[in-house]
C-alpha cells in the first residue's frame, strides 16, 4: 500500500513537471508574443505592420526565400536523385556532407560567404568587375538562405526514392517508354510529395533565417533589410510592440506552412 | 547523361560546401599561426567559448531528460486523451517554425525586467534576461523539438507489448524502462543528443536577443563572431569560426555514425 501510494505521487509529480515545462517553454511564449503585439490595441498594431519599412522587409524576405526555395527544388532534386540512384567514388562522403549546414552555426555560414565573396576576396572582385554586387546585396541573402536550407529537399526525397518500387519503373521501360517519359510519369510523381514538403520546410526556414543573413545582408532599410533583421533592430531600439507585430505576421505565415506540411505527411501515412 | 549529373552534383557540393569550409580553415592562418592563437586566446574569446560550453552542457542535459519523458507521455500515456495527444504532438514542432530572433523576443517579453515573472525572479535575486538563465531558456526553446521528434517515432514503432509484458510480470516502471524501452530507443536518443549539441553550439539569433551580447559577461562564441565581423576584425572572427566549424565537422561524423546504428538497431 505504501509503495503504491508513493508511486502514484511520483508519477503525478512527473506528469505535472513535464507538462508545466512544455507549457512554460513553448505555449506561454507564443501566446505572449501574440498578446504583446496587441498590447496597445489594434491601431498601434496596424501602424507597426503598415509601416512601409516593415512590410517591405516582410515582402523582401518572402521574395528572396521563394527564390532560394525554387533553386533548392532543382538542386535538391538533382542531388537527392544522384546520391540515391548512382554509385560513384565519393558518394558516401558527399551524402554525409549534405547535413553540414545543419551542423554548422549559421553565423559561421554567414562568415564563410563573406570571406569568399566579400570585398577583399578574389571572387568578389571578379564579380564586381563585371558589375555584379553580391555581398551586402540581394544575391548574398539568397546564397545564405540557399546554404542553410540546402539539406531539406534532399533529405525529404531520399527515403521516397529508396522505398520506390523498382518494378513500376521497369514496367515502364518494358512498355517502351523513354527515359524522359518514365521520369516524368513514374519517378517524378513518387518524388513529388517529398519535394513539396522539403520545399515548404526550406521556405519556412528561409524566412526565419537570421544569423547567416545578418552578416552578409548589409541591412539597408527598404533594400536589403529582411524581416528577422528588422525585428532585431526594433528590439534593439526598444520597441517590443513593433517587433512583436512584425513577428506575428512572420509567425502566422510559418505556422500555416508547418501545418500544411504535417497535413500532407498525415495524408501520406494514411495512404 | 549519368556522368553529367554526377559532375553537376560534385560542382554544387564544391561551390556551396567544400570551398567555404576550406576557406574557414585557410582563412584563420591569414596572419600565421600566431594570429590564430592571438584571436582565440583573447580574454573575451576564452570567456565566450566557456559560455557556449556551459550552455551546450546544461541545455543538452535538460533537453534530453525532458524530451524523452515528453515523448514517452505523448506516445504511451493513457491519462491524455487521443485528441489531446495529437494537439500536443503538433505543438512540439512549433519552435521549428519560429525565427530564432522571435524566439529570443518571446523570452524577453515573458521574463524581461518589466514583466510580472521577470520582476518576481528579480525580487528573488535571479536575473534571467541579459544573463545566463535567459540564454539557457532561449536555447532550450530552440532545441526543444529535436529530441522529442527522434524518440517518438521509435516508441510508436516498437509498440507497448513488451513493456506491458514486463510490468505484468511485476517489474517496476524504472526497471521496465531501463531493460525494455531504453535499448530500443537508445540510438534515437544519441542521434537527438548530437542534434541538440549541434544546434545549441550554433544558436545565434535567440541568444543574441536575450543576452544583450555583453562582452566578457553574456557573449557566446557565435555572438562574438558576429561582433568581430561588425568591427571588421575578420581574422579574429575566423579564428573562433574555425573552432566552431571543427566541432561541427566532428558532430557531423557522429551524426553519420549514430544514423547508421539507428537503422540497424
Amino acid at each position: 500500500m505504501n509503495t503504491l501510494f508513493r508511486g502514484k505521487w511520483w508519477s503525478f509529480g512527473f506528469r505535472s513537471t513535464i507538462m508545466l515545462y512544455f507549457v512554460v517553454l513553448i505555449v506561454l511564449p507564443i501566446l505572449g508574443i501574440y498578446s504583446q503585439s496587441l498590447s496597445k490595441g489594434w491601431l498601434p498594431f496596424w501602424e507597426s505592420v503598415s509601416d512601409p519599412l516593415a512590410w517591405k522587409a516582410v515582402l523582401l524576405t518572402v521574395k528572396l526565400a521563394a527564390i532560394a526555395t525554387i533553386l533548392n527544388i532543382f538542386i535538391g532534386t538533382m542531388i537527392g536523385w544522384v546520391l540515391t540512384r548512382y554509385r560513384f567514388p565519393g558518394r558516401s562522403l558527399l551524402n554525409s556532407l549534405v547535413d553540414l549546414p545543419f551542423a554548422l552555426p549559421t553565423a559561421v555560414g554567414g562568415l564563410m560567404i563573406l570571406l569568399l565573396l566579400g570585398p577583399n576576396s578574389l571572387a568578389g572582385e571578379l564579380l564586381s568587375g563585371i558589375g555584379i554586387e553580391v555581398v551586402y546585396h540581394e544575391p548574398a541573402i539568397v546564397i545564405a538562405m540557399l546554404f542553410v536550407t540546402f539539406p531539406f529537399v534532399i533529405r525529404a526525397i531520399q527515403p521516397l526514392l529508396e522505398e520506390m518500387d523498382k518494378s513500376e519503373e521497369e514496367a515502364s521501360y518494358t512498355m517502351g517508354a523513354s527515359h524522359a517519359r518514365t521520369f516524368i510519369s513514374v519517378i517524378f510523381p513518387t518524388m513529388l510529395p517529398g519535394i513539396l514538403s522539403g520545399a515548404m520546410l526550406a521556405f519556412s526556414r528561409g524566412i526565419a533565417e537570421f544569423g547567416a543573413v545578418a552578416l552578409v545582408a548589409g541591412n539597408i532599410p527598404g533594400k536589403t533589410l529582411i524581416a528577422s533583421v528588422y525585428i532585431f533592430g526594433e528590439i534593439e531600439s526598444d520597441n517590443p510592440q513593433g517587433a512583436a507585430a512584425v513577428s506575428v505576421m512572420l509567425l502566422t505565415l510559418s505556422f500555416a506552412i508547418l501545418w500544411t506540411v504535417s497535413l500532407l505527411q498525415a495524408r501520406r501515412t494514411a495512404k | 547523361m549519368r556522368k553529367v549529373w554526377i559532375a553537376l552534383t560534385y560542382l554544387v557540393f564544391t561551390l556551396l560546401l567544400i570551398i567555404p569550409l576550406i576557406k574557414i580553415f585557410s582563412g584563420s592562418w591569414a596572419n600565421g599561426w600566431s594570429g590564430f592563437v592571438e584571436a582565440v586566446t583573447r580574454p573575451q574569446s576564452l570567456h565566450a567559448l566557456m559560455m557556449t560550453g556551459i550552455i551546450v552542457i546544461v541545455v543538452t542535459a535538460l533537453n534530453t531528460i525532458f524530451g524523452i519523458m515528453l515523448a514517452l507521455y505523448l506516445v504511451r500515456a493513457d491519462w491524455l486523451g487521443a485528441k489531446m495527444k495529437r494537439l500536443l504532438g503538433s505543438m512540439v514542432d512549433l519552435p521549428f517554425a519560429v525565427s530564432p530572433v522571435i524566439g529570443g523576443l518571446m523570452i524577453v517579453l515573458i521574463f524581461g525586467p518589466n514583466t510580472v515573472l521577470g520582476a518576481l525572479f528579480e525580487g528573488a535575486g535571479i536575473k534571467i534576461v541579459y544573463a545566463l538563465p535567459g540564454m539557457i531558456i532561449a536555447t532550450l526553446f530552440v532545441t526543444f523539438p529535436l529530441m522529442v521528434r527522434e524518440v517518438m517515432p521509435v516508441l510508436g514503432e516498437i509498440g507497448s507489448q513488451q513493456e506491458e509484458a514486463a510490468s505484468t510480470l511485476g517489474a517496476y516502471s524504472w526497471y521496465t524502462f531501463w531493460k525494455v524501452t531504453w535499448p530500443s530507443i537508445r540510438w534515437g536518443v544519441i542521434y537527438g543528443v548530437v542534434l541538440t549539441v549541434a544546434r545549441s553550439l550554433g544558436e545565434f539569433g535567440a541568444v543574441l536577443v536575450v543576452s544583450g551580447n555583453i562582452m566578457n559577461k553574456t557573449q557566446t562564441a557565435t555572438t562574438l563572431v558576429y561582433q568581430d565581423v561588425e568591427n571588421f576584425n575578420v581574422v579574429a572572427a575566423n579564428g573562433i569560426a574555425l573552432i566552431l566549424a571543427a566541432f561541427s565537422v566532428g558532430l557531423l561524423l557522429m551524426m553519420e555514425w549514430a544514423k547508421k546504428r539507428k537503422e540497424v538497431h
